[in-house]
């Protein structure tokens, strides 16, 4: 079959795209008159637009391209990421944590570390995740770069420059509730555009037992082979459970405020618990769009993961868009992939100007300026960030794969903070110098680790390997440092502590609400489903 | 604030009216489970009938609040 080339037609619903997006962003402008609306929509978003803003935000790069290129380079393991990863994390955040975030009334993830703490560990989260952003937000507009480059021939700076100046327009014009619209919007776009690539694939190779004769060993389970080392991804189940299922996909999804932005924007607590389990529904499903049409390329594509930059694994999507899709559904492929990396990129820069603006901003630089002036500086803090990631975009471009790229991030920033965040909401013992210094000690240890693998001091079986153990290293560090220094300092007191530590929140009262709309009835339907996936690929 | 469903329904009408028009003028056949397909034609018509849905229900629901506004 030869591959099919990019036709006007395809431009078209590009455009048709842009236009959509920008339209969004413009029709929201008027309703941006304090800086609420902006940074947190208002707090009045339904669930079920949370809740699809909470996965879509999550859908950028890494997921699409990261996810299938993983699936060719690792196989079915790499579901591991939702199946052991993100749901279980997920469930927490929305059963455990989110009354805690919502009920407090909190601004953003910092804000609650300061009324839990103290200033400096907010200090220090704001800071370091303000930076964690403009990076994560970078690898998007390379990962588009590189695809546009591949089937547009588009030069790579050309591409960022487009990707960022409209993804600035709507989310300067429109803040949040703009963000949240479109990153819906991409949502059905994303399912639309990759869906038929997974039934043409799977049924051009001649359905699931035929595609795991034709890939090698191991490839199609995700837990028979882990009881060593010998197996694609190169670490055993203690390493996934721990690393993965417990360390870096809780650290991720439970305290990055990229996610839990969304579930804020929620009209009350209830639908602010509903939010990462509606996302949880389609997230055990999105193996079928974001890692099997990688494996599928391994086995319909024999050049993938050779040298050459054409075939690297990161082009395992792209490749199999222009084998299967003729012009006109190319075009809803491409579209899915420029909204895939435009809603990641977009959240990434809402978290970021809401985090400048409320915790570094209005904290330590310009204290009691006027609503009209945040909301100002809010704008001005979405361009600068965009172009800082610009900056960071080239930063990607040394970094092999982009799934490397990310979970090195996540192992530095979110591994140990979620530490911070398990003993903060569960222990009232937890004192706020515990807190800073576990925080301090673990990211510094992430830090160390770094460079010792980097000088060949300390070696794992693969890059991603060295990523779980890292992380589990860090979240280790940082979670006996703040529990050695709350014992030797003091704790702050318990009428502080209000709304804001286990058996002092706020608990939603859910008893008037219609069965699916329990937190704890979906989340049982939602283990359900994960543990048959598990089950049946086993 | 307007209603989501109406920028995702017309979205996806539009997309699929492109869709559905370039298939019929310029068919092109994909293998699919020992057939062929006109992919542009046939997944053009399954994203029409998803915005359709949207489009209508965010309607349907406008006009209910309007005649609850009216009452």
């Amino acid at each position: 079959m030869d591959n099919w080339q990019v036709g006007f037609v395809d431009y078209l619903i590009i455009l048709l795209y842009f236009g959509f997006v920008l339209g969004i962003g413009f029709a929201l402008k008027k309703q941006m008159v304090s800086s609420e609306d902006f940074f947190l929509s208002g707090r009045s978003i339904p669930s079920w637009i949370t809740g699809l803003a909470f996965i879509s935000a999550n859908l950028g790069a890494i997921e699409v391209m990261g996810m299938a290129a993983n699936g060719a380079e690792y196989g079915a393991m790499t579901a591991h990421f939702y199946w052991i990863g993100a749901i279980p994390a997920m469930l927490f955040l929305a059963l455990f944590m989110m009354p805690f975030y919502y009920g407090s009334k909190i601004r953003s993830v910092p804000e609650y570390l300061k009324r839990r703490f103290n200033e400096p560990t907010r200090a220090f989260n704001a800071l370091s995740f303000a930076v964690m952003t403009i990076l994560m937000s970078g690898i998007n507009m390379y990962a588009m770069a590189l695809v546009f480059k591949l089937l547009l021939n588009w030069d790579m700076s050309a591409s960022i420059l487009v990707s960022a100046s409209v993804v600035l327009a709507y989310t300067a014009l429109g803040g949040l509730t703009s963000s949240i619209y479109n990153e819906v919007l991409q949502f059905f776009l994303i399912v639309a555009g990759f869906l038929p690539l997974t039934v043409l694939g799977l049924t051009h190779v001649g359905g699931w037992q035929a595609l795991s004769l034709r890939l090698p060993e191991g490839f199609c389970h995700l837990w028979a082979q882990t009881a060593g080392t010998a197996n694609p991804m190169g670490i055993d189940w203690l390493g996934i459970v721990s690393g993965l299922g417990f360390v870096l996909s809780f650290g991720y999804w439970c305290t990055d405020f990229l996610v839990i932005q969304r579930a804020l924007a929620a009209e009350n607590l209830a639908a602010a618990q509903r939010t990462p389990l509606i996302a949880a529904f389609p997230k055990v499903l999105f193996p079928a769009i974001t890692i099997l049409p990688g494996m599928l390329a391994l086995a319909l594509i024999p050049e993938l993961g050779s040298n050459s930059d054409n075939y690297s694994y990161n082009q395992a999507l792209p490749l199999m868009l222009v084998k299967f899709y003729p012009p006109g559904m190319l075009g809803v492929g491409l579209t899915a992939m420029l909204a895939s990396f435009m809603s990641g990129m977009a959240g990434n820069i809402t978290a970021f100007n809401t985090v400048w603006t409320y915790d570094i901003y209005q904290s330590y630089i310009a204290k009691g300026k006027s609503d009209r002036h945040y909301l100002w500086i809010g704008r001005l803090a979405t361009a600068f960030g965009i172009i800082i990631s610009i900056a960071t975009a080239y930063l990607v471009m040394s970094f092999q794969s982009i799934m490397d790229y990310m979970q090195t991030i996540f192992s530095f920033f979110n591994a140990p903070l979620f530490a911070t965040f398990l003993l903060g909401m569960f222990w009232r013992r937890t004192t706020p110098w515990g807190a800073f210094w576990g925080l301090v000690c673990g990211t510094t240890s992430a830090g160390v680790q770094f460079i010792l693998m980097n000088q060949g001091v300390i070696s794992y079986c693969s890059p991603m390997a060295g990523n779980f153990w890292r992380s589990t290293i860090a979240w280790c560090v940082c979670f006996f440092t703040t529990i050695a220094i709350s014992f030797i300092t003091r704790p702050k007191p318990e009428s502080e502590l209000q709304g804001l530590v286990w058996g002092t929140g706020p608990k939603g009262d859910t008893s008037g609400l219609p069965w699916y709309k329990q937190p704890t009835v979906l989340a049982c339907l939602i283990i359900v489903a994960t543990l048959a996936c598990n089950l049946f690929f086993w | 604030m307007f209603d989501l469903r109406l920028p995702i329904g017309y979205f996806f009408l539009t997309v699929s009216l492109i869709l559905v028009a370039y298939g019929l003028i310029c068919p092109v056949e994909t293998q699919f489970a020992g057939g062929k397909i006109n992919l542009n034609l046939d997944w053009g018509l399954v994203m029409g009938l998803f915005g359709l849905c949207m489009a209508a229900l965010a309607h349907r629901d406008k006009s209910c609040s309007q005649d609850r506004f009216d009452d």
